[in-house]
């Protein structure tokens, strides 16, 4: 970034170190507000069908509920959503403990924590929809 | 109230403080709808992230078998977990038009006064209203979970 001129610094609002540098404070630069979006509108699209899918296996029995979840369609757009969701929410408390944790070490292990608790919760879902696809 | 900085004039580029307006606190200001939508927002997200062990919970039980699964029914059919699931309902279709609602400002529409309230108004009442429907068909179909 090109230094400002004198003539400009004295009108602007923000102060040279605040002008960004490099990535930013993120270390990221926006491309972590752009997945938050792009996860926001595939989450978003895939509610709908999500709640109906649902709303189709409540009154069923195991037997019942397994057959609906391992129809190929249904599975495709739960594995979707999940991993639409879990991309989202960890961006999503990635910020969060950006905010209110400042102790340096604690947030490293938050957001780390953070990290392993999406991957878990997303390979979680998706080995049982897996399983439920193959019939074992 | 006199300037109390810059005490002495830096010369270094990085330290130098331009004169520039200071916001208030937060305190200061008057509660409005956008502020307390913007704190639910936050909430709801932070709810919706641990509901997702429900749901993983729920795909395991369905995988694992019919006893962990009727463990599953026996939660979400109790009063406790009626509630929970009804608030996880709530937290997502909420956090879904308020999260709209975000989009349509990012896209740089919406911000005058009246078209803030209006969405804002949108999202609330709209996310009770999608919740209160997913629940009669909920009931209408299956008697309750
Ligand atoms: C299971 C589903 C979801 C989970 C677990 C989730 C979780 C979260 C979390 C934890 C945050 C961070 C809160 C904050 O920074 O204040 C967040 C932010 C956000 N969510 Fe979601 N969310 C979900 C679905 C959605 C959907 C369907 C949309 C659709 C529009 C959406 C739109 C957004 C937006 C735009 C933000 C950023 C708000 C901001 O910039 O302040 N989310 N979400």
């Amino acid at each position: 970034m090109t230094a400002p001129k004198a003539s400009m610094q004295k009108t602007s609002m923000r102060t040279p170190l605040g002008r960004v540098r490099n990535l930013g404070a993120s270390h990221s630069g926006t491309s972590d507000f752009w997945r938050q979006r792009l996860t926001a509108v595939a989450t978003a699209l895939l509610i709908a069908p999500v709640v109906v899918i649902v709303l189709m296996l409540i009154g069923r029995n195991q037997a019942g509920a397994a057959q609906i979840l391992g129809a190929p369609l249904i599975a495709i757009i739960l594995i979707l959503f999940i991993i639409a969701s879990a991309w989202h929410m960890k961006i999503g408390m990635q910020v969060v403990i950006e905010d209110y944790i400042h102790n340096e070490k604690l947030k490293l292990a938050s957001v780390m924590a953070n990290n392993f608790f999406c991957v878990a919760v997303a390979l979680a879902s998706i080995y049982a929809i897996l399983k439920l696809s193959s019939g074992v | 109230m006199g300037r109390t900085w810059p005490r002495k004039p830096l010369k270094s580029l990085m330290t130098t403080r331009i004169e520039r307006p200071l916001s208030p606190h937060l305190q200061t200001y008057r509660w409005t709808l956008t502020m307390a939508l913007s704190i639910i927002h936050r909430a709801t997200g932070v709810a919706l992230y641990f509901g997702t062990l429900l749901l993983a919970w729920w795909l395991i039980a369905a995988a694992s078998g019919p006893g962990a699964y009727a463990n599953v029914q026996a939660f979400t059919g109790s009063f406790i977990g009626r509630l929970i699931v009804f608030g996880y309902t709530w937290a997502l279709l909420h956090h879904l038009l308020s999260g709209l609602r975000h989009l349509v400002w990012d896209l740089g529409y919406g911000f005058k006064a009246s078209e803030r309230e209006a969405l804002s108004w949108g999202a609330l009442i709209g996310g009770i209203a999608l919740t209160l429907l997913v629940w009669i068909v909920a009931y209408t179909v299956g008697g309750g979970r």
